[in-house]
């Protein structure tokens, strides 16, 4: 696997709080190739975010990196010192956050703000700075760059701003773009817009893509590869076609079953029963059990380790030993 | 933006029309003018010829129309105590006050900017802690406290200051200054750090305060995701709009600091405005008064205003705003 980008093993993130260490993430570990796509989903909570943010070294105290490692490019880079990490961010890693309106510095006109970015990463005159800025802007899609370059950010739309926020996250060419819920704040016919840019940059760039999202839908148009995470862990990582079609996980075959369908069936959509549960209460054994209609004595007890299944990977104890049993 | 600017120039003259009518009715009821011009003795005639010369026999309307028409023209009439016309009066004090209070002001807001910024980015730090307490200190201890410690402290016993008056003072043109003289700018010290101390307190707790809200928004977060430098992210992306509520309250302190400034002439005998108009409280001077009232409340109306267009300047979303609603 000479062309991974990201390599995420065993990352655990811990936030110290009044009533003990809370742990958001145990033991994440996935894998990104250049020019992929890998969608993230699961529900509020299941730390999509805080895995990315971990990715690019920004997890504020009282949150820290436990455990586990992470490498970019064969770099180990979750224990850098802070100074070498922040020019790892911008410049090898973009990140594009969930709500555009407020990315952006309202002070500064957006043009300044991506030239202050690129001088920072790239050694380019103001001048040749500027004209790279209008190349990324006319890049992602806005109409007339030369003149609003030196727009301020409340001049421009949403679905606008979060394409600068682009140009901002790709001005330095990364290895690896994190997406945190792009779409979420945005109108739905600016969503698929907005969808279609970031897949395209990452295929013109030979870009690594995290997409982080709860929206199935978006997952199922972008994603080679998508990771389904529920409390903290990864329950089910596979190609995309696999997963959306042939979910193996109890908790994925939910989140599939409660997809509304085009067709027209007139079935009610699957609901999973209960709630993720909180940080604080986690259960022993498999943290989905509660809320599982195939748990068994096991689940209860020992937490289950990611098994092969295929292309997929799942943790889950139904298919230990007893593979082909409940995989459809 | 002239349309905005003219709107709020209408408002303002809106409220020195209404300070007027309450500067000129000190004349009404605060007792008879004339009694208090005339020594016990003098006849009633005579009485009646100093009324007359003042045009105090005049309908209340007329007496009004002419009082505001010369104020608008700087005329606040003649002062009762010292014979003098009151704006000659005015002027002569008016540089040592203004001197003063942007003294004090620029003390405080170096000052003040700086320890709140340190104080939000270095937050666990024990100087940090230290500032916090000597902000409560200073937000609680009143003006003329402090001013008589330092007094003690300065100029009684270690004899570093002098203890009151302006020291010696250029005059240019009309404007004296203490500027350009070393006694001028001794004097200055401890006057300008009493009166800006609460200032300077204030503008700390609040950058402070508006700087930790800043650094938790997403804009600061990205900017942080950019990889941008510590350094640009707190001074260039915080700082920014970290200023912008500091210019509104600075600006406003400002007239606050000219009010205020009595207290802080009266301790340090500062011959300014502040120590004018406590020497006509206490003779019943009201053309002083009047004229007193009158002068603060055009300077807080002017900064006010001014306050409204730097906004602008710094905030180009309120200049649009202001762009489409004009």
């Amino acid at each position: 696997m000479t062309d991974t980008v990201l390599s995420v093993r065993n990352l655990q993130v811990e936030f110290a709080s009044r009533r003990g260490t809370l742990r958001a993430i145990d033991g994440v570990s996935l894998d990104i190739a250049k020019g992929e796509v890998l969608g993230v989903v699961g529900e509020s909570g299941a730390g999509k975010s805080v895995t990315g943010l971990a990715v690019i070294g920004l997890i504020d105290p009282p949150g820290r990196i436990a455990g586990g490692e992470i490498h970019l490019s064969g770099m180990r880079i979750d224990n850098l010192p802070p100074e070498e990490m922040r020019r790892v961010r911008g410049k090898r890693i973009g990140m594009i956050f969930q709500d555009p309106l407020t990315s952006l510095n309202p002070l500064y006109r957006v043009g300044d703000q991506i030239v202050e970015t690129i001088r920072t990463h790239l050694n380019l005159s103001e001048q040749a700075a500027r004209r790279r800025a209008i190349d990324l802007l006319a890049e992602v899609g806005i109409p007339a760059p030369e003149k609003r370059i030196d727009g301020y950010p409340h001049e421009f739309s949403g679905g606008m701003r979060q394409r600068v926020v682009i140009a901002l996250a790709i001005c330095a060419e990364p290895e690896l773009i994190i997406a945190d819920e792009p779409t979420t704040a945005l109108d739905v016919s600016v969503q698929a817009q907005i969808i279609s840019l970031i897949k395209r940059l990452g295929r013109d760039h030979g870009t690594a893509v995290m997409l982080v999202t709860h929206d199935m839908g978006v997952i199922a148009e972008t994603s080679d590869r998508v990771a389904v995470m529920y409390a903290g862990r990864v329950a089910e990582i596979g190609p995309v076609q696999d997963v959306v079609k042939n979910p193996l996980h109890p908790y994925a075959k939910g989140l599939m079953g409660a997809i509304p369908t085009l067709a027209g069936d007139d079935k009610r959509l699957v609901q999973i029963p209960g709630s993720m549960p909180r940080l604080s209460a986690i259960p022993r054994g498999c943290s989905f059990n509660p809320r599982c209609a195939f748990a068994f004595d096991r689940c209860r007890v020992e937490r289950p380790e990611p098994l092969r299944q295929g292309a997929q990977s799942v943790a889950c104890h139904l298919y230990d030993k007893a593979p082909a049993e409940n995989a459809a | 933006m002239l349309a905005f600017t003219l709107r709020r120039a209408v408002q303002a003259i809106g409220v020195m029309f209404a300070v007027g009518i309450i500067a000129f009715s000190m004349f009404r009821f605060a007792g008879d003018p004339v009694n208090q011009i005339v020594s016990i003795d003098t006849s009633a005639a005579e009485r009646e010829v100093v009324r007359k010369s003042l045009g105090l026999d005049d309908p209340v309307p007329v007496q009004f129309v002419r009082y505001f028409a010369d104020a608008a023209q700087f005329k606040f009439g003649v002062s009762y105590q010292f014979r003098q016309p009151v704006s000659t009066l005015l002027m002569e004090r008016m540089p040592a006050t203004l001197e003063l209070a942007i003294c004090a002001t620029i003390f405080a807001m170096v000052l003040g900017i700086l320890m709140g910024v340190y104080s939000a980015l270095k937050r666990d730090t024990m100087l940090a802690k230290l500032f916090q307490a000597v902000s409560l200190i200073g937000i609680s201890l009143p003006t003329f406290l402090i001013g008589i410690l330092l007094i003690y402290l300065f100029a009684v016993t270690l004899g570093w200051l002098p203890s009151f008056g302006r020291g010696e003072v250029v005059k240019l043109g009309w404007w004296t200054t203490g500027l350009l003289t070393l006694s001028g700018l001794k004097a200055l010290i401890m006057p300008s750090i009493t009166l800006g101390l609460f200032q300077m307190t204030l503008i700390m707790r609040l950058v402070r305060a508006e700087m930790l809200e800043v650094l938790r928004t997403d804009y600061i977060r990205f900017a942080r995701a950019r990889g941008l430098t510590t350094r640009a992210v707190h001074f260039g992306h915080a700082l920014k709009n970290t200023l912008i509520p500091v210019i509104t309250v600075a600006g406003l302190q400002f007239g606050s600091v000219i009010a205020f400034s009595i207290i802080t002439e009266t301790v340090f005998q500062w011959p300014g405005m502040g120590l004018l108009f406590v020497q006509a409280v206490q003779n019943v001077d009201i053309p002083i008064m009047a004229a007193y009232l009158l002068m603060v409340s055009l300077i807080f109306v002017t900064i006010n205003l001014a306050v409204d267009i730097l906004y602008t300047v710094v905030d180009p979303r309120l200049r649009s705003t202001v762009g489409r609603a004009a």
